[in-house]
């Protein structure tokens, strides 16, 4: 799990300390529907930002605009520096992978397969070679399977490379994904969701494969609801409400703000009604997390990054 | 005695359908097995009409071979269900079914033959006593074999709710099971005999249909290999075939080449040849389209254009007198130009189309498929400019000649006299082991691995940094390219390029329906699939003429059947496979599969 390879360098490291992503004044808008308004966000390299928000507040849009599956209507994307081609595939070449809210494996194909498919921007062989299968060819796909396997070894599927991907279980997909994406050898890593549905050891675990990639100097951006996962993993967590930026700063800023609960939860009415039977059970929740094993209390922010993964099903 | 051992608590066989005891059901469908295959050496009619001449004792002819091998191969699986030393290797996976289903086999032909001769010749008065022992003793063997306990098991100590129907029976005496041991390890040579003694037999197969007669020879052989196969699928050998011949791919696939290339010499005239020839031709430009379907998951319904293109630029630039513009090209270069000639109409096409997704690129394809057609009608002199002939075509397109070797020309090649369709199989032959070597290759690759991405997911694929369109306009282009290769040979074994070969659907291959059919029924994807499809594809119809009208019904109702019941094909991939039956999950090893226990704990809660 520590050994990260570090054959790869990240495509293009000109600085070390420098920015990785430089997303200015983003806006995506569908016929009359402005899904992203105006999103700042700078990734510097060895950070984890995170990037939380409700249910439909356009995370997933503005990760799309990122990686050029959509061509953003005003603002500009650049990484290290030059500005992104609106292509998804040179966006990927350039540097940045992502992984996907709903898994997208390739089905059909082997682990090692879908590891190697990552491989294909750092790859040049084409047709002739395929068909004429020099030295040069044998070489190439030897260092591609090598890498994959160092891949697959790293978040620990190595045993499993010629399964079908379809029938990993479902946190072996998330891993595999993670994998696959990493095998373009990315300076930025996008995870959209990469905990959803997974349970706490499963997440534990991703926790500890994210920290390991980003030691490795990959900056990762990740969009989650669970907010422990957040809070115990982001150097910097951005708020996304309504397809605006309304905050960005350390956990601790974060959790503080009222505003972001209130985007969560909604605003309570004065004198709400059930204000008291809130407060119990609120009461009874501290105390359940204070003694469960493995919790962290410290962590707890006051109301609702609190409990379970999804705080936006609450009361608006 | 003959079931072995299951560690744990002792499984039941499923009952069989007939309640027999099952070492006398054995024994009986022997015996019935072995009068069968004796019952050939009797005359089944007293005519010499009936196609085969039936009238010999002592000399099995016609559909009495067919018999004969049913009947062999039905004591041969039984002997090995009694537990006869030395035929354990020919049912490694089930025992019951393989039984049944050769038994199955060998009674629908043979009483398919004696219902042929009492129609053909006009009433049961015509059957000598030998058909009707014939009959009997296949019907034996049949009822011996309903008698067997099916290969599955159910846990022991597990009531099974109300006793199954005898339809449920039957179709649980005929289930696949997976095989029961890992099979003893052949020496290296053993291995490549084996292969050798496959592709031999399979050549000796297709042979003999090929040189059935059309009618009653050819309906019974078709109704008894469709039988057959499974009750070897059944058996486990073709599990097993498959398992060595991927051990050893590069030799499997010369063996098969080589007895591709004997077909010529079993061969006493022309007539059955061209056929050979056409197959290749249908064959080559099935496998580029799998290039483009199967591989990249492009639905391509106007492809026998590309074969369209490169036959006509062939026979443009072939010395035909008839061609508008009057060049002979040596052989060369007029594959040459064929090829290119596609590849670029591939690329005019595909550069626009493949911008679309799905459904909507299947249309413009299937759009551009007839347009070539009516291009070409109207290119007549009168329409348009005269380039083609229009309806005419372009007739009279010379033999080729390649180092004065001249294909309109008998030559005697190792004792063998191979005459013009012969000579042109064999060219055939080698361009169909370069597409198979294009295909394997381009694969095999990270272009390959690409294609199949793009197949699965294209927003993934492209997330991962592919290329999309551009890879996609390189299958479409890969596969025009190798279709216009076809089309060059082709164009010279029909001496004539008219529009009405290059239709989308028609009686006859190829055509656009007829080249999807031939990879879909053989199997996407796969490389043996698409030949395998192509090669039932056209023969079957050729052989089928006697039919006419009622062809096309017969051949459609059977691709139905063949869908409903194997979807992902004759010789599916792997991938496919596991798409198609989830609960075949062969790459997962057995230990991760539910304990025994807890399939029955969950068995009785469903019960509750």
């Amino acid at each position: 799990m520590t050994t990260f390879p570090s054959t790869a360098e990240p495509a293009g490291t000109a600085d070390t300390t420098g920015t990785v992503l430089e997303a200015a004044g983003v806006t995506m808008r569908f016929g009359g529907l402005t899904a992203v308004r105006g999103v700042d966000l700078t990734v510097r390299t060895g950070e984890i930002v995170g990037l939380i928000g409700p249910n439909g507040a356009g995370k997933t849009t503005f990760f799309n605009c990122l990686t050029g599956l959509y061509v953003p209507t005003e603002g500009s994307v650049s990484y290290r520096g030059t500005r992104l081609s609106r292509k998804p595939h040179l966006v990927t070449k350039a540097g940045i992978a992502r992984t996907f809210q709903n898994i997208r494996l390739f089905a059909n194909m082997t682990v090692l397969e879908n590891t190697l498919v990552g491989r294909h921007t750092r790859t040049k062989e084409g047709l002739w070679s395929a068909l004429l299968r020099g030295p040069g060819f044998h070489k190439a796909e030897r260092s591609s399977e090598q890498r994959a396997m160092e891949l697959l070894e790293f978040t620990g599927l190595a045993a499993k490379r010629d399964h079908l991907a379809r029938n990993l279980p479902y946190g072996e997909q998330r891993k595999l994904e993670i994998a696959r994406a990493l095998a373009s050898d990315p300076g930025l890593l996008l995870l959209d969701e990469p905990t959803a549905g997974m349970n706490p050891q499963e997440t534990r675990a991703t926790q500890d494969l994210v920290l390991a990639i980003r030691d490795q100097g990959t900056a990762v951006l990740v969009i989650e609801h669970d907010m422990r996962f957040i809070f115990n993993l982001c150097d910097r967590v951005a708020v996304l409400v309504q397809g605006e930026k309304l905050l960005e700063g350390t956990s601790e800023v974060v959790q503080a703000d009222e505003r972001v609960i209130a985007a969560y939860l909604g605003t309570p009415f004065d004198d709400a009604p059930g204000a008291e039977e809130a407060a119990e059970v609120r009461a009874a929740e501290e105390a359940r997390s204070g003694a469960a094993p493995g919790a962290a209390p410290e962590d707890s922010p006051p109301d609702a990054a609190s409990g379970p993964a999804t705080p936006e099903g609450g009361a608006r | 005695m003959t079931t072995p051992p299951t560690t744990g608590a002792a499984p039941q066989h499923h009952p069989g359908v007939l309640p027999l005891p099952q070492r006398g059901a054995l024994l009986t469908t022997a015996a019935a097995a072995l009068a069968t295959a004796a019952s050939t050496g009797l005359a089944w009619t007293w005519s010499s009409e009936f196609p085969g001449d039936l009238t010999y004792y002592g000399s099995p002819a016609g559909l009495q071979l067919i018999t004969l091998a049913g009947g062999v191969l039905t004591l041969l699986f039984a002997l090995s269900g009694l537990g006869v030393r030395g035929l354990g290797w020919l049912t490694p996976a089930g025992r019951t079914a393989p039984v049944l289903l050769a038994a199955i086999a060998t009674f629908a032909a043979t009483w398919f033959t004696l219902g042929a001769i009492a129609v053909q010749l006009g009433g049961l008065v015509n059957l000598e006593p030998g058909g009707f022992a014939a009959g009997a003793a296949a019907l034996a063997a049949l009822l011996g074999a309903l008698g067997l306990p099916a290969d599955r098991t159910a846990p022991a100590g597990r009531e099974t709710g109300p006793a199954p129907g005898a339809w449920q029976r039957f179709t649980g005496a005929l289930a696949p099971v997976p095989l029961r041991k890992p099979a003893r390890a052949l020496p290296y040579w053993g291995e490549i005999l084996v292969i050798a003694a496959a592709f031999a037999a399979g050549l000796y197969v297709f042979t003999y249909g090929i040189d059935a007669d059309d009618g009653p020879p050819f309906v019974g052989y078709l109704i008894f290999v469709v039988l057959a196969v499974p009750a070897l699928q059944r058996a486990g050998l073709t599990s097993r075939l498959s398992e060595i011949t991927a051990r050893h791919r590069t030799f499997a696939l010369t063996a098969a080449f080589v007895a591709a290339a004997c077909f010529p010499l079993t061969q006493e005239t022309d007539q059955y040849t061209i056929i050979g020839a056409n197959i290749l031709v249908f064959a080559t430009v099935a496998l580029g389209l799998n290039v483009v379907v199967g591989l990249a998951g492009l639905l391509d319904l106007g492809y026998v254009a590309f074969l369209g293109v490169g036959a006509y630029a062939a026979a443009l630039v072939s010395g035909s007198p008839e061609s508008a513009l009057g060049l002979h090209f040596p052989f060369w270069a007029a594959l040459l130009t064929g090829a290119a000639a596609s590849l670029v109409f591939g690329v005019l096409i595909g550069a626009p189309t493949l911008r679309l997704r799905g459904d909507y690129l299947a249309i413009v394809t299937l759009g551009f498929g007839e347009i070539f057609r009516i291009a070409m009608l109207n290119l007549n002199g009168t329409t348009g400019p005269d380039v083609t002939n229009g309806a005419m075509g372009i007739p009279n397109i010379p033999n080729l000649e390649i180092f004065g070797f001249n294909f309109g020309e008998p030559h005697d090649i190792l004792g063998f006299t191979i005459a013009t369709y012969g000579n042109y199989y064999l060219l055939m032959i080698l361009v169909t082991a370069f597409v198979v070597l294009v295909f394997r290759r381009a694969a095999a690759s990270r272009i390959g691995r690409a294609w199949i991405a793009i197949r699965e997911d294209e927003t993934a694929a492209v997330a991962m940094g592919i290329n999309s369109f551009r890879l996609r306009l390189l299958a479409f282009a890969l596969g025009a390219a190798l279709a216009g290769l076809a089309g060059t040979v082709h164009v010279h074994i029909v001496t004539t390029a008219t529009p009405e070969q290059f239709q989308f659907a028609g009686p006859t291959p190829p055509n656009s329906a007829f080249l999807l059919a031939a990879v879909i029924l053989g199997g996407m994807g796969t490389l043996s699939g698409p030949l395998v499809g192509a090669a039932l594809l056209f023969l079957i119809p050729a052989k089928l003429d006697f039919l006419q009208d009622y062809q096309l019904l017969l051949f459609g109702l059977a691709l139905v059947l063949l869908m409903r019941f194997r979807p992902e094909g004759l010789i599916p991939d792997r991938r496919k496979q596991l798409e198609f039956h989830e609960t075949g999950q062969l790459d997962v090893p057995p230990d991760t599969g539910l304990p025994e226990r807890d399939q029955a704990i969950g068995g009785t809660q469903a019960k509750a």
